[in-house]
Protein backbone atom coordinates (compact mmCIF):
# COMPACT_ATOMS: atom_id res chain seq x y z
CA UNK A 1 0.00 0.00 0.00
CA UNK A 2 0.98 3.59 -1.07
CA UNK A 3 0.81 4.76 2.69
CA UNK A 4 1.84 8.53 1.24
CA UNK A 5 -1.77 8.62 -0.25
CA UNK A 6 -3.56 8.47 2.49
CA UNK A 7 -4.79 11.26 4.90
CA UNK A 8 -4.19 11.67 8.43
CA UNK A 9 -7.18 10.46 9.73
CA UNK A 10 -6.56 7.49 8.33
CA UNK A 11 -3.06 6.87 9.11
CA UNK A 12 -4.18 7.77 12.70
CA UNK A 13 -6.49 4.82 12.55
CA UNK A 14 -4.00 2.42 11.37
CA UNK A 15 -1.31 3.42 13.73
CA UNK A 16 -3.91 2.91 16.42
CA UNK A 17 -4.62 -0.28 15.33
CA UNK A 18 -0.75 -1.01 15.13
CA UNK A 19 -1.10 -2.06 11.46
CA UNK A 20 1.76 0.15 10.26
CA UNK A 21 4.43 1.97 12.43
CA UNK A 22 5.16 5.82 12.06
CA UNK A 23 8.61 5.10 10.75
CA UNK A 24 7.06 2.78 8.32
CA UNK A 25 4.64 6.11 7.15
CA UNK A 26 7.91 8.35 7.06
CA UNK A 27 9.59 6.29 4.69
CA UNK A 28 7.04 6.15 2.75
CA UNK A 29 6.66 9.71 2.45
CA UNK A 30 10.63 10.04 2.12
CA UNK A 31 10.50 7.88 -0.78
CA UNK A 32 7.44 9.73 -2.18
CA UNK A 33 9.95 12.70 -2.00
CA UNK A 34 12.98 10.80 -3.51
CA UNK A 35 10.82 9.93 -6.36
CA UNK A 36 8.88 13.34 -7.31
CA UNK A 37 10.79 16.03 -5.77
CA UNK A 38 13.06 16.92 -8.23
CA UNK A 39 10.27 17.21 -10.28
CA UNK A 40 7.88 19.21 -7.74
CA UNK A 41 10.01 21.13 -5.66
CA UNK A 42 8.24 21.77 -2.96
CA UNK A 43 10.83 21.61 -0.14
CA UNK A 44 13.34 24.67 0.35
CA UNK A 45 14.73 22.38 3.57
CA UNK A 46 13.91 18.59 4.26
CA UNK A 47 14.31 17.56 8.28
CA UNK A 48 14.82 13.50 7.12
CA UNK A 49 17.00 12.70 10.19
CA UNK A 50 14.80 14.66 12.59
CA UNK A 51 11.63 13.22 10.84
CA UNK A 52 12.83 9.60 11.22
CA UNK A 53 13.79 9.89 15.32
CA UNK A 54 10.81 11.60 15.99
CA UNK A 55 8.75 8.71 14.33
CA UNK A 56 10.48 6.37 16.05
CA UNK A 57 9.82 8.00 19.69
CA UNK A 58 6.05 8.10 18.56
CA UNK A 59 6.21 4.19 17.85
CA UNK A 60 7.91 3.37 21.30
CA UNK A 61 4.45 5.36 22.66
CA UNK A 62 2.42 3.32 21.23
CA UNK A 63 4.52 0.23 21.72
CA UNK A 64 3.95 1.13 25.60
CA UNK A 65 0.47 1.56 25.39
CA UNK A 66 0.83 5.30 25.71
CA UNK A 67 -2.41 7.01 24.02
CA UNK A 68 -1.46 9.46 20.95
CA UNK A 69 -2.87 13.02 19.61
CA UNK A 70 -4.63 12.63 16.29
CA UNK A 71 -1.45 13.95 14.19
CA UNK A 72 1.10 12.20 16.28
CA UNK A 73 3.76 10.30 14.01
CA UNK A 74 2.06 11.67 10.86
CA UNK A 75 4.44 13.55 8.63
CA UNK A 76 3.49 17.57 7.90
CA UNK A 77 5.33 19.93 5.73
CA UNK A 78 5.30 23.60 7.33
CA UNK A 79 5.71 26.79 5.47
CA UNK A 80 8.89 28.12 5.42
CA UNK A 81 8.16 31.53 7.20
CA UNK A 82 7.47 30.52 10.72
CA UNK A 83 10.02 30.03 13.19
CA UNK A 84 11.27 26.49 13.79
CA UNK A 85 14.27 26.60 16.89
CA UNK A 86 17.32 25.43 15.45
CA UNK A 87 15.62 24.80 11.89
CA UNK A 88 16.41 27.66 9.20
CA UNK A 89 13.76 29.64 8.34
CA UNK A 90 14.21 31.49 5.23
CA UNK A 91 11.25 32.77 4.01
CA UNK A 92 11.96 32.26 0.40
CA UNK A 93 14.45 35.34 0.66
CA UNK A 94 18.23 35.50 -0.02
CA UNK A 95 18.05 37.98 2.91
CA UNK A 96 17.90 35.61 5.52
CA UNK A 97 19.02 32.65 3.53
CA UNK A 98 21.40 31.54 6.83
CA UNK A 99 18.69 32.56 9.24
CA UNK A 100 17.96 29.76 12.19
CA UNK A 101 15.61 30.87 14.17
CA UNK A 102 16.31 31.06 17.94
CA UNK A 103 12.38 30.01 19.24
CA UNK A 104 9.79 27.91 17.74
CA UNK A 105 6.38 29.60 16.81
CA UNK A 106 3.17 29.24 18.49
CA UNK A 107 2.23 27.07 15.99
CA UNK A 108 5.32 24.71 16.22
CA UNK A 109 5.08 24.56 19.97
CA UNK A 110 1.33 23.36 19.85
CA UNK A 111 2.21 20.68 16.66
CA UNK A 112 5.18 19.76 18.69
CA UNK A 113 3.20 18.88 21.85
CA UNK A 114 0.92 16.50 19.39
CA UNK A 115 4.53 14.64 17.98
CA UNK A 116 4.01 15.81 14.70
CA UNK A 117 6.68 14.72 12.61
CA UNK A 118 8.28 17.16 10.68
CA UNK A 119 9.69 17.08 7.30
CA UNK A 120 11.08 19.99 6.01
CA UNK A 121 9.82 23.82 4.98
CA UNK A 122 8.19 24.34 1.95
CA UNK A 123 8.32 26.68 -0.94
CA UNK A 124 6.61 30.21 -0.71
CA UNK A 125 7.43 33.60 -2.72
CA UNK A 126 9.65 35.82 -1.12
CA UNK A 127 8.05 37.06 2.29
CA UNK A 128 4.77 35.55 1.00
CA UNK A 129 4.45 37.89 -1.71
CA UNK A 130 3.05 36.57 -4.62
CA UNK A 131 0.57 33.85 -5.92
CA UNK A 132 2.37 31.16 -7.59
CA UNK A 133 6.29 30.51 -5.66
CA UNK A 134 7.37 32.19 -8.83
CA UNK A 135 8.91 35.20 -6.51
CA UNK A 136 10.72 32.76 -4.30
CA UNK A 137 14.26 33.43 -3.66
CA UNK A 138 15.06 30.34 -4.45
CA UNK A 139 12.92 28.83 -7.21
CA UNK A 140 9.54 27.60 -8.46
CA UNK A 141 7.86 24.93 -7.29
CA UNK A 142 5.61 22.82 -9.57
CA UNK A 143 2.19 21.74 -9.32
CA UNK A 144 1.68 17.94 -8.83
CA UNK A 145 -1.64 18.20 -11.85
CA UNK A 146 0.55 19.52 -14.61
CA UNK A 147 4.44 20.16 -13.93
CA UNK A 148 4.18 23.35 -16.52
CA UNK A 149 1.81 24.93 -14.23
CA UNK A 150 2.23 26.97 -11.28
CA UNK A 151 1.07 25.49 -7.88
CA UNK A 152 -0.15 28.87 -6.62
CA UNK A 153 0.96 30.76 -4.07
CA UNK A 154 2.38 31.75 -1.85
CA UNK A 155 2.31 28.93 0.21
CA UNK A 156 2.96 26.86 -3.25
CA UNK A 157 5.07 24.40 -1.53
CA UNK A 158 2.90 23.68 1.09
CA UNK A 159 -0.24 22.91 -1.24
CA UNK A 160 2.50 20.85 -4.23
CA UNK A 161 4.19 18.79 -1.25
CA UNK A 162 0.46 17.39 -0.08
CA UNK A 163 -0.92 17.13 -3.35
CA UNK A 164 2.10 15.39 -4.55
CA UNK A 165 1.98 12.92 -1.63
CA UNK A 166 5.68 14.95 0.02
CA UNK A 167 3.62 15.28 3.17
CA UNK A 168 0.28 14.11 4.38
CA UNK A 169 -0.36 18.25 5.56
CA UNK A 170 0.82 21.14 5.75
CA UNK A 171 0.49 25.09 7.59
CA UNK A 172 0.69 27.97 5.27
CA UNK A 173 -0.22 31.47 5.77
CA UNK A 174 -2.97 33.87 4.23
CA UNK A 175 -2.37 37.62 4.01
CA UNK A 176 -4.83 37.51 0.47
CA UNK A 177 -5.60 34.46 -0.37
CA UNK A 178 -1.97 32.58 0.54
CA UNK A 179 -3.58 29.36 1.69
CA UNK A 180 -6.64 29.30 -0.42
CA UNK A 181 -5.29 29.83 -3.61
CA UNK A 182 -2.89 27.15 -4.14
CA UNK A 183 -5.17 24.81 -1.91
CA UNK A 184 -7.50 25.21 -5.32
CA UNK A 185 -4.64 25.26 -7.67
CA UNK A 186 -3.49 22.13 -6.70
CA UNK A 187 -6.64 20.23 -5.33
CA UNK A 188 -6.28 20.53 -1.86
CA UNK A 189 -8.59 21.89 0.90
CA UNK A 190 -7.03 25.00 2.60
CA UNK A 191 -8.73 27.36 5.54
CA UNK A 192 -8.12 30.67 6.23
CA UNK A 193 -9.28 30.61 10.25
CA UNK A 194 -11.00 33.70 11.49
CA UNK A 195 -8.28 36.20 12.20
CA UNK A 196 -6.86 36.36 15.25
CA UNK A 197 -7.60 32.47 15.49
CA UNK A 198 -4.11 31.09 15.16
CA UNK A 199 -1.50 32.42 17.50
CA UNK A 200 0.92 34.78 14.88
CA UNK A 201 3.96 34.72 16.78
CA UNK A 202 6.67 33.45 15.00
CA UNK A 203 4.65 34.17 12.00
CA UNK A 204 7.03 36.24 9.67
CA UNK A 205 5.13 39.20 9.18
CA UNK A 206 4.25 40.40 6.25
CA UNK A 207 0.82 42.73 6.48
CA UNK A 208 0.04 42.40 10.43
CA UNK A 209 -3.53 42.92 10.28
CA UNK A 210 -3.96 40.33 7.87
CA UNK A 211 -1.80 37.09 7.96
CA UNK A 212 -3.12 34.12 9.14
CA UNK A 213 -1.86 30.72 9.78
CA UNK A 214 -4.17 27.83 8.61
CA UNK A 215 -4.07 24.15 7.22
CA UNK A 216 -3.38 22.70 3.77
CA UNK A 217 -4.49 19.04 3.97
CA UNK A 218 -6.01 16.29 1.50
CA UNK A 219 -9.67 16.12 2.97
CA UNK A 220 -12.33 18.43 5.29
CA UNK A 221 -11.77 15.43 8.00
CA UNK A 222 -8.13 16.35 8.52
CA UNK A 223 -8.83 20.53 8.24
CA UNK A 224 -10.88 20.06 11.91
CA UNK A 225 -7.85 18.02 12.83
CA UNK A 226 -4.73 20.46 11.74
CA UNK A 227 -7.55 22.91 13.42
CA UNK A 228 -7.77 21.91 16.87
CA UNK A 229 -3.88 21.22 17.23
CA UNK A 230 -3.32 25.25 15.93
CA UNK A 231 -6.58 27.45 17.17
CA UNK A 232 -6.64 29.17 20.61
CA UNK A 233 -5.67 32.00 23.07
CA UNK A 234 -1.77 32.81 22.91
CA UNK A 235 -0.48 35.55 25.61
CA UNK A 236 2.69 36.33 23.21
CA UNK A 237 -0.10 37.50 20.46
CA UNK A 238 -1.90 40.65 21.33
CA UNK A 239 -4.07 40.56 18.34
CA UNK A 240 -5.17 36.40 19.22
CA UNK A 241 -9.13 35.98 20.23
CA UNK A 242 -9.61 34.96 23.81
CA UNK A 243 -12.07 32.49 23.57
CA UNK A 244 -12.62 28.54 23.43
CA UNK A 245 -11.83 26.64 20.73
CA UNK A 246 -14.43 24.20 20.14
CA UNK A 247 -13.56 20.38 19.02
CA UNK A 248 -13.74 21.17 15.61
CA UNK A 249 -14.35 17.24 14.39
CA UNK A 250 -17.81 17.68 16.00
CA UNK A 251 -18.45 19.76 12.81
CA UNK A 252 -17.61 16.80 10.79
CA UNK A 253 -21.97 15.79 9.88
CA UNK A 254 -23.44 15.78 6.85
CA UNK A 255 -25.93 18.30 7.54
CA UNK A 256 -26.85 21.29 5.74
CA UNK A 257 -30.92 21.46 6.08
CA UNK A 258 -31.72 24.99 6.77
CA UNK A 259 -27.92 26.23 6.29
CA UNK A 260 -29.20 29.42 4.49
CA UNK A 261 -26.34 30.15 1.49
CA UNK A 262 -25.37 33.66 0.01
CA UNK A 263 -23.98 34.17 -3.32
CA UNK A 264 -22.50 37.45 -3.72
CA UNK A 265 -22.76 38.35 -7.56
CA UNK A 266 -19.97 40.42 -7.83
CA UNK A 267 -17.78 37.67 -7.41
CA UNK A 268 -18.59 36.12 -10.78
CA UNK A 269 -16.41 38.71 -11.84
CA UNK A 270 -15.78 39.36 -15.75
CA UNK A 271 -13.09 37.17 -17.57
CA UNK A 272 -13.81 34.61 -14.65
CA UNK A 273 -13.41 30.59 -16.52
CA UNK A 274 -17.17 29.86 -17.53
CA UNK A 275 -16.34 26.43 -16.03
CA UNK A 276 -15.07 27.78 -12.66
CA UNK A 277 -18.48 29.39 -12.59
CA UNK A 278 -20.36 26.28 -13.97
CA UNK A 279 -18.67 23.95 -10.99
CA UNK A 280 -19.39 26.55 -8.40
CA UNK A 281 -23.06 26.43 -9.27
CA UNK A 282 -23.07 23.04 -9.62
CA UNK A 283 -21.88 22.74 -5.70
CA UNK A 284 -24.25 25.30 -4.90
CA UNK A 285 -27.61 23.20 -6.21
CA UNK A 286 -26.30 19.95 -4.52
CA UNK A 287 -26.19 21.81 -1.18
CA UNK A 288 -29.85 22.71 -2.23
CA UNK A 289 -30.47 19.29 -2.72
CA UNK A 290 -29.86 18.19 0.66
CA UNK A 291 -31.98 20.88 2.05
CA UNK A 292 -29.41 24.09 2.08
CA UNK A 293 -31.52 27.13 0.93
CA UNK A 294 -29.78 30.15 -1.15
CA UNK A 295 -30.32 33.56 -2.33
CA UNK A 296 -28.04 35.88 -4.53
CA UNK A 297 -26.48 38.55 -2.12
CA UNK A 298 -24.95 41.89 -3.15
CA UNK A 299 -21.33 42.79 -1.73
CA UNK A 300 -21.08 46.18 -3.44
CA UNK A 301 -17.63 46.90 -2.52
CA UNK A 302 -15.88 43.70 -3.69
CA UNK A 303 -14.38 45.56 -6.64
CA UNK A 304 -12.52 48.05 -4.54
CA UNK A 305 -10.98 45.20 -2.30
CA UNK A 306 -8.37 44.71 -4.76
CA UNK A 307 -7.42 47.95 -4.90
CA UNK A 308 -7.75 48.66 -1.09
CA UNK A 309 -5.11 45.76 -0.34
CA UNK A 310 -2.78 46.80 -2.67
CA UNK A 311 -2.11 49.41 -0.48
CA UNK A 312 -2.64 48.67 2.85
CA UNK A 313 -0.83 45.54 2.87
CA UNK A 314 2.55 47.12 1.14
CA UNK A 315 2.13 49.85 3.61
CA UNK A 316 2.24 47.15 6.30
CA UNK A 317 4.99 45.07 4.91
CA UNK A 318 7.12 48.51 4.17
CA UNK A 319 7.30 48.61 8.05
CA UNK A 320 7.85 45.00 8.58
CA UNK A 321 10.39 44.33 6.29
CA UNK A 322 12.64 47.85 7.55
CA UNK A 323 14.02 45.22 10.08
CA UNK A 324 16.23 43.24 7.29
CA UNK A 325 19.08 45.56 7.54
CA UNK A 326 21.93 43.55 8.11
CA UNK A 327 22.70 44.34 11.87
CA UNK A 328 20.68 41.66 14.07
CA UNK A 329 20.31 38.56 11.60
CA UNK A 330 20.06 37.71 7.52
CA UNK A 331 22.20 38.64 5.10
CA UNK A 332 24.89 42.18 5.31
CA UNK A 333 26.49 44.00 2.78
CA UNK A 334 29.11 45.77 3.11
CA UNK A 335 29.20 49.50 2.86
CA UNK A 336 31.33 52.80 3.41
CA UNK A 337 29.01 54.02 6.17
CA UNK A 338 25.60 52.68 7.85
CA UNK A 339 23.17 53.76 5.23
CA UNK A 340 24.93 52.33 2.14
CA UNK A 341 25.45 49.12 4.28
CA UNK A 342 21.58 49.52 4.33
CA UNK A 343 20.68 49.99 0.66
CA UNK A 344 23.33 47.57 -0.73
CA UNK A 345 22.28 44.73 1.69
CA UNK A 346 18.56 45.50 1.40
CA UNK A 347 19.04 45.87 -2.33
CA UNK A 348 20.97 42.45 -2.92
CA UNK A 349 18.86 40.42 -0.34
CA UNK A 350 15.34 41.43 -1.22
CA UNK A 351 13.86 40.30 -4.94
CA UNK A 352 11.82 42.71 -7.28
CA UNK A 353 8.19 41.94 -6.37
CA UNK A 354 9.71 42.55 -2.50
CA UNK A 355 11.11 45.66 -3.26
CA UNK A 356 8.14 46.92 -5.63
CA UNK A 357 5.87 46.53 -2.27
CA UNK A 358 7.96 48.13 -0.36
CA UNK A 359 8.32 51.21 -2.43
CA UNK A 360 4.64 51.33 -3.17
CA UNK A 361 3.88 50.95 0.87
CA UNK A 362 6.52 53.59 1.37
CA UNK A 363 5.04 55.76 -0.98
CA UNK A 364 1.37 55.19 0.39
CA UNK A 365 2.70 56.03 3.97
CA UNK A 366 5.27 58.96 2.74
CA UNK A 367 3.97 62.69 3.87
CA UNK A 368 1.72 64.22 1.47
CA UNK A 369 0.46 60.78 -0.04
CA UNK A 370 -0.61 59.04 3.04
CA UNK A 371 -4.99 60.90 3.37
CA UNK A 372 -4.55 60.13 -0.56
CA UNK A 373 -3.54 56.67 -0.42
CA UNK A 374 -3.35 54.88 2.88
CA UNK A 375 -6.31 56.57 5.11
CA UNK A 376 -8.67 56.44 1.80
CA UNK A 377 -7.81 52.10 1.50
CA UNK A 378 -8.40 51.74 5.40
CA UNK A 379 -11.79 53.77 4.60
CA UNK A 380 -12.93 51.44 2.13
CA UNK A 381 -11.86 48.77 4.00
CA UNK A 382 -14.34 49.65 6.69
CA UNK A 383 -17.02 49.43 3.44
CA UNK A 384 -15.93 45.83 2.72
CA UNK A 385 -15.97 44.99 5.85
CA UNK A 386 -19.41 46.09 6.22
CA UNK A 387 -20.43 44.28 3.10
CA UNK A 388 -19.90 41.14 5.24
CA UNK A 389 -21.63 42.15 8.24
CA UNK A 390 -24.60 43.01 6.18
CA UNK A 391 -24.47 39.98 4.14
CA UNK A 392 -24.30 37.76 7.25
CA UNK A 393 -27.22 39.27 8.91
CA UNK A 394 -29.83 37.18 5.65
CA UNK A 395 -26.77 34.07 5.55
CA UNK A 396 -24.65 32.02 7.36
CA UNK A 397 -22.31 31.28 4.84
CA UNK A 398 -21.11 32.88 1.54
CA UNK A 399 -20.09 30.77 -1.49
CA UNK A 400 -17.46 32.13 -4.42
CA UNK A 401 -15.15 30.83 -6.70
CA UNK A 402 -11.55 30.61 -4.56
CA UNK A 403 -9.58 31.88 -7.79
CA UNK A 404 -11.06 32.87 -11.40
CA UNK A 405 -9.21 30.18 -13.18
CA UNK A 406 -7.51 27.21 -12.64
CA UNK A 407 -3.25 27.40 -12.50
CA UNK A 408 -1.93 29.42 -14.67
CA UNK A 409 1.65 28.47 -16.87
CA UNK A 410 4.62 29.56 -15.10
CA UNK A 411 6.12 32.80 -16.61
CA UNK A 412 2.55 33.17 -18.10
CA UNK A 413 2.07 36.43 -15.39
CA UNK A 414 5.51 37.33 -14.69
CA UNK A 415 6.09 40.84 -16.53
CA UNK A 416 2.18 41.87 -15.44
CA UNK A 417 2.29 42.43 -11.95
CA UNK A 418 -1.36 43.68 -11.98
CA UNK A 419 -2.80 40.43 -13.89
CA UNK A 420 -1.08 38.10 -10.98
CA UNK A 421 -2.85 40.99 -8.25
CA UNK A 422 -6.06 39.80 -10.33
CA UNK A 423 -6.02 36.14 -9.54
CA UNK A 424 -6.54 37.10 -5.46
CA UNK A 425 -9.60 39.04 -6.60
CA UNK A 426 -12.12 36.88 -4.55
CA UNK A 427 -9.91 36.03 -1.88
CA UNK A 428 -8.75 39.04 -0.57
CA UNK A 429 -11.90 40.55 0.94
CA UNK A 430 -12.38 37.90 3.13
CA UNK A 431 -8.62 38.94 4.67
CA UNK A 432 -9.64 42.62 4.74
CA UNK A 433 -12.94 41.58 6.74
CA UNK A 434 -10.96 39.08 8.93
CA UNK A 435 -13.64 36.32 8.63
CA UNK A 436 -12.65 32.62 8.22
CA UNK A 437 -13.04 30.93 4.31
CA UNK A 438 -12.55 27.33 3.54
CA UNK A 439 -11.26 26.34 -0.35
CA UNK A 440 -12.09 23.08 -1.36
CA UNK A 441 -11.88 20.81 -4.71
CA UNK A 442 -15.25 21.26 -6.53
CA UNK A 443 -14.63 19.85 -9.80
CA UNK A 444 -11.73 20.22 -13.10
CA UNK A 445 -11.29 22.16 -16.05
CA UNK A 446 -9.07 20.68 -18.55
CA UNK A 447 -7.54 18.35 -15.77
CA UNK A 448 -6.98 20.91 -13.21
CA UNK A 449 -8.75 21.40 -9.93
CA UNK A 450 -11.12 24.04 -9.50
CA UNK A 451 -11.69 25.33 -6.00
CA UNK A 452 -15.09 26.35 -4.05
CA UNK A 453 -14.69 28.95 -1.29
CA UNK A 454 -17.22 28.68 1.67
CA UNK A 455 -16.30 31.99 4.17
CA UNK A 456 -18.22 32.31 7.36
CA UNK A 457 -19.10 34.52 9.94
CA UNK A 458 -16.29 35.57 12.44
CA UNK A 459 -15.73 32.53 14.49
CA UNK A 460 -17.71 30.28 12.23
CA UNK A 461 -15.07 27.82 11.08
CA UNK A 462 -17.75 25.30 12.58
CA UNK A 463 -20.45 26.18 10.25
CA UNK A 464 -17.53 26.16 7.10
CA UNK A 465 -16.33 22.47 8.52
CA UNK A 466 -20.06 21.65 8.24
CA UNK A 467 -20.88 22.50 4.78
CA UNK A 468 -17.75 21.81 3.39
CA UNK A 469 -17.87 18.09 4.77
CA UNK A 470 -21.16 18.01 3.47
CA UNK A 471 -20.35 18.46 0.33
CA UNK A 472 -17.45 16.83 0.10
CA UNK A 473 -18.77 13.44 1.24
CA UNK A 474 -21.17 13.45 -2.04
CA UNK A 475 -17.95 14.06 -4.30
CA UNK A 476 -15.05 11.97 -4.72
CA UNK A 477 -12.64 14.94 -5.93
CA UNK A 478 -10.60 14.76 -2.54
CA UNK A 479 -9.91 11.12 -2.96
CA UNK A 480 -8.25 11.59 -6.67
CA UNK A 481 -4.47 11.86 -6.65
CA UNK A 482 -2.63 14.20 -9.00
CA UNK A 483 -1.34 12.58 -12.11
CA UNK A 484 2.13 12.72 -10.90
CA UNK A 485 0.93 9.57 -8.64
CA UNK A 486 0.76 7.63 -11.49
CA UNK A 487 4.81 8.32 -12.93
CA UNK B 1 -1.58 61.85 -8.70
CA UNK B 2 1.33 60.68 -11.24
CA UNK B 3 4.51 58.99 -9.41
CA UNK B 4 7.94 61.09 -10.85
CA UNK B 5 11.10 59.53 -11.39
CA UNK B 6 12.25 62.25 -8.45
CA UNK B 7 9.73 60.08 -6.31
CA UNK B 8 10.76 56.63 -7.34
CA UNK B 9 14.54 58.39 -6.18
CA UNK B 10 13.10 60.09 -2.81
CA UNK B 11 10.87 56.79 -1.98
CA UNK B 12 14.20 54.28 -2.85
CA UNK B 13 16.21 56.77 -0.33
CA UNK B 14 13.49 56.15 2.60
CA UNK B 15 13.23 52.56 1.70
CA UNK B 16 16.86 52.36 1.89
CA UNK B 17 17.07 50.74 -1.55
CA UNK B 18 19.33 51.07 -4.05
CA UNK B 19 17.59 51.01 -7.69
CA UNK B 20 20.10 51.04 -10.70
CA UNK B 21 19.95 53.35 -12.85
CA UNK B 22 18.41 51.60 -15.95
CA UNK B 23 15.71 50.24 -13.75
CA UNK B 24 14.38 53.09 -12.42
CA UNK B 25 12.27 54.04 -15.44
CA UNK B 26 10.81 50.65 -15.25
CA UNK B 27 9.64 50.76 -11.67
CA UNK B 28 8.41 54.23 -12.32
CA UNK B 29 6.18 52.56 -14.72
CA UNK B 30 5.13 49.77 -12.38
CA UNK B 31 4.21 51.81 -9.65
CA UNK B 32 2.33 54.46 -12.18
CA UNK B 33 0.45 51.17 -13.60
CA UNK B 34 -0.54 50.40 -9.35
CA UNK B 35 -1.06 53.84 -9.14
CA UNK B 36 -3.72 53.74 -12.17
CA UNK B 37 -5.68 50.98 -10.99
CA UNK B 38 -5.68 51.66 -7.56
CA UNK B 39 -7.43 55.23 -8.12
CA UNK B 40 -10.68 53.58 -8.93
CA UNK B 41 -10.97 54.03 -5.14
CA UNK B 42 -11.38 57.62 -5.24
CA UNK B 43 -14.93 56.67 -6.99
CA UNK B 44 -16.30 55.97 -3.62
CA UNK B 45 -17.48 58.99 -1.13
CA UNK B 46 -15.83 57.80 2.20
CA UNK B 47 -16.84 61.26 3.77
CA UNK B 48 -17.57 60.19 7.48
CA UNK B 49 -16.35 56.44 6.99
CA UNK B 50 -14.28 55.43 9.92
CA UNK B 51 -11.08 53.97 8.99
CA UNK B 52 -10.40 50.29 9.69
CA UNK B 53 -6.68 49.62 10.56
CA UNK B 54 -7.59 46.38 12.50
CA UNK B 55 -10.46 43.90 12.62
CA UNK B 56 -11.04 43.17 16.41
CA UNK B 57 -12.32 45.65 18.39
CA UNK B 58 -8.84 45.55 20.60
CA UNK B 59 -7.71 48.40 22.49
CA UNK B 60 -4.43 48.27 24.87
CA UNK B 61 -4.12 44.64 25.67
CA UNK B 62 -2.49 44.75 28.87
CA UNK B 63 -1.16 42.22 30.97
CA UNK B 64 1.03 42.21 34.33
CA UNK B 65 4.76 44.15 34.15
CA UNK B 66 6.40 39.94 35.24
CA UNK B 67 10.19 39.45 34.55
CA UNK B 68 10.18 36.00 32.67
CA UNK B 69 13.43 34.72 31.42
CA UNK B 70 14.76 36.86 27.82
CA UNK B 71 16.58 35.28 24.94
CA UNK B 72 19.92 34.22 26.01
CA UNK B 73 22.66 36.50 24.55
CA UNK B 74 24.68 34.20 22.71
CA UNK B 75 21.11 33.13 21.22
CA UNK B 76 20.13 36.72 19.94
CA UNK B 77 23.76 36.69 18.47
CA UNK B 78 23.58 33.44 17.22
CA UNK B 79 22.55 35.28 13.70
CA UNK B 80 24.36 38.63 13.32
CA UNK B 81 26.46 38.91 10.75
CA UNK B 82 28.79 40.78 12.91
CA UNK B 83 29.76 40.65 16.23
CA UNK B 84 32.39 42.24 18.97
CA UNK B 85 32.57 41.89 22.65
CA UNK B 86 28.92 40.60 23.08
CA UNK B 87 27.51 43.21 21.04
CA UNK B 88 26.14 43.59 17.21
CA UNK B 89 28.83 45.57 15.12
CA UNK B 90 27.61 47.89 12.77
CA UNK B 91 30.22 50.17 9.94
CA UNK B 92 30.08 53.72 11.86
CA UNK B 93 27.40 56.01 12.67
CA UNK B 94 28.95 59.17 13.58
CA UNK B 95 31.24 61.75 11.77
CA UNK B 96 34.72 62.26 13.20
Amino acid sequence: MELFKLTAHELHQKLVNKEVSSVEITQSVLGRIDAVEDKVQSYVNQTRELALAKARQVDEKIKKGEPISPLAGIPGAIKDNMCTKGIKTTCSSKILENFVAPYDATVIEKLTEQDMVLMGKTNLDEFAMGGSTENSGFFTSHNPWDLDRVPGGSSGGSAAAVAAGEAIWSLGSDTGGSIRQPAAYCGTVGMKPTYGRVSRYGLVAFASSLDQIGPIVRDVTDCALVMNAICGYDKKDSTSINSPVPDYTKALQVDVKGLKIGLPKEYFVRGMNPEVEKAVQKAVDQLVALGAEYQEVSMPHTEYGLSAYYLIAPAEASSNLARYDGVGYGMREEGDDIIAMYKKTRSKGFGAEVKRRIMLGTYALSSGYYDAYYMKALKVRTLVKRDFDRAFEKVDVLITPTAPSPAFKIGAMANDPLAMYMQDVCTIPVNLAGVPGISLPCGFVDGMPIGLQIIGKPLGEDTLLRAAYTYEQQNDYHKRFAPLGEV
Amino acid sequence: MKITRKNVEDVALLSRLEIPEEQIETMTGQLNAILEYVDVLNQLDTTGVEPTAHVLPLKNVMRADVVVPSLPRDAALANAPEQENGYFKVPKVTEG
